[in-house]
């Protein structure tokens, strides 16, 4: 049986700490997807995802934070991607020689870890193990960081994002915001590996913002929306999942691309 | 004499020990508008880096009124050559006016008390009513060229920069980009520089001509500068200047009309 919600109450204040952590996520990851469609990185951040799963698995594997690991490993991602990958066609190609790199390594120190399996593959495709507190305030502090910093930057990003060329006339600093975006990314990924795992990141990166785009063009209602469904997609997810013996990416991820599919149907509808 | 918008002393500009143009000396006044004509590789586009701090001078210097340029400023607009956004994003016709406005603020920011007056004002003047709701995606070359020209005049900036905005636009849309950019950088007193490989479509607007060839350069108004005797004197080799109902045309300077690519921002 997939189901069993007979004792939800009783495990609905075990998974306080994952909700708020999902919550602080789909925001995190709402807004940041913003700019991975406008900025058509969406292959990179599947790049900085492999990266940081191999920081957080080296972590594992030396006894440490893993948090603090995959962040490590998501930021030299972005960063080489950013600082080498200034265009997309070397963007694709340096992620594309990045990512298996990542994900070998992660593998090879996973394969020496000789703890409690789940976590291995937790990491790789998500986990619902209560976020301990520590952890909590971690993950919190970043989704701040990382918030506040784009809604500084969001205007001239997103002219940058747009024209470079005129942005840069104006005197916006094109490649530091591109450098600072990367960071940001890097921080995102690193906070929604612990959630959905490596591999499934660009369901909360990407799909929600990809779906957001389909229904409008309006540069407030996008960021909105796509927030929205983040938001519907991880705590719906965590929701679901609590009543049956399935992690919970399986719920993200299905959650993420009905509404993507819904949206397309709307968009369809509409240019009828 | 007014103060000069731009002041370009002594210039000299060398790429991979060629070099573009030496001894370059161009003082812009308020209200002038300047055609930057030369061959493919002349160093037009360069010369726009340059004020924009973007390339380095290998001698002299650049001054945006009075002050030495730095990378960019909030007193240039610039209206880059036509082609669709390579991005897939989502705004409006409408947003890059705004942006124009505000695009290079950061931080929340709250509307000036005549930003909104300003908008409509520019919209009206580009004939963007109808447009203005529309993806940027969706809209035609000249129409899009249009609200590129808003965005730069918005902000009311002391120097238009324009590099090839006409290319990719049939006749009649030339006419009314230009037309429009005229009017709208003398309406603040805005000085404009204007790039192009075919001055036909400026002609009539402009003042003055800068005309940069195999290293050198000359300056002067159309009737002194668009001459056989100048051009030919400037490339070192025959070169005939035709004039025919107004429209200009010169013939033997290599300058290969119908395949005009910038390789600087390629």
């Amino acid at each position: 049986m997939i189901f069993d919600f007979s004792n939800y109450e009783q495990l609905l204040p075990l998974v306080t700490n994952s909700l708020i952590v999902g919550v602080a996520l789909a925001i995190v990851g709402g807004l940041v997807g913003v700019f991975v469609i406008n900025r058509d990185m969406s292959f990179a951040v599947h790049g900085i995802s492999e990266l940081s799963f191999a920081g957080a698995s080296v972590t594992l594997l030396l006894g440490g934070n893993v948090v603090f690991g995959s962040v490590i490993g998501s930021l030299i991602a972005a960063l080489v991607i950013g600082v080498l990958g200034s265009r997309a066609r070397e963007r694709n190609s340096i992620t594309a020689v990045l990512m298996p790199f990542g994900l070998g390594l992660g593998i090879l120190a996973l394969s020496l870890y000789q703890g409690r399996a789940s976590n291995k593959f937790g990491l790789l495709t998500g986990q619902i193990v209560a976020v301990d507190d520590p952890q909590l305030i971690g993950i919190l502090s970043i989704s701040a960081i990382v918030v506040a910093v784009l809604l500084f930057i969001w205007r001239p990003l997103t002219f940058a994002s747009l024209d470079a060329e005129v942005a840069s006339a104006r005197g916006v600093p094109v490649r530091s915001l591109s450098v600072i975006f990367m960071v940001l990314l890097g921080l995102a990924v690193a906070e929604s590996i612990q959630v959905v795992g490596a591999l499934l990141v660009l369901s909360l990166l990407v799909t929600p913002a990809a779906s957001a785009v389909r229904v409008s063009r309006s540069p407030f209602v996008i960021p909105l929306l796509s927030v929205g469904f983040a938001l519907v997609a991880v705590v719906g997810g965590i929701l679901l999942a609590l009543g049956s013996s399935l992690p919970i990416s399986p719920y993200v991820t299905t959650i993420s691309f009905a509404i993507y599919l819904v949206c397309r149907g709307v968009e369809w509808v509409k240019n009828r | 004499m007014t103060k000069p918008v731009l002041s370009v002393v002594d210039a000299k500009l060398e790429v991979d020990g060629r070099v573009l143009w030496e001894g370059l000396n161009l003082e812009v006044q308020p209200n002038e508008f300047i055609a930057v004509l030369g061959a493919n590789g002349s160093g037009k586009t360069s010369l726009l880096k340059a004020i924009l701090g973007q390339m380095p001078l290998s001698a002299g210097e650049i001054r945006l009124i009075g002050k030495k340029v730095s990378r960019g400023s909030r007193k240039i607009g610039y209206v880059p050559q036509h082609r669709q956004p390579e991005t897939t994003m989502p705004l409006r016709a409408k947003d890059l006016l705004w942006l124009g406005l505000n695009g290079d603020r950061f931080g929340f920011w709250f509307p000036k008390p005549g930003a909104k007056k300003q908008f409509e004002h520019i919209l009206d003047a580009i004939d963007g009513r109808r447009l203005q709701n529309r993806p940027i995606s969706e809209l035609s070359g000249g129409e899009l060229q249009r609200f590129r020209v808003g965005q730069a005049v918005i902000d009311e900036p002391d120097l238009i920069l324009a590099d090839e905005p006409l290319s990719a636009l049939d006749y009649s849309q030339q006419a009314a980009v230009a037309e429009l950019l005229s009017r709208e950088s003398r309406e603040h007193g805005a000085a404009v520089l204007f790039v192009t490989h075919d001055v036909n479509p400026v002609l009539s607007m402009v003042d003055r001509v800068l005309y940069l060839a195999g290293g050198s350069f000359r300056i002067g108004t159309p009737d002194e500068v668009l001459t056989s005797e100048t051009l030919s004197e400037l490339y070192g080799t025959a070169i005939d200047v035709v004039r025919n109902q107004g429209r200009i045309v010169v013939l033997g300077a290599h300058d290969d009309h119908a395949h005009h690519h910038d390789e600087e921002w390629a």
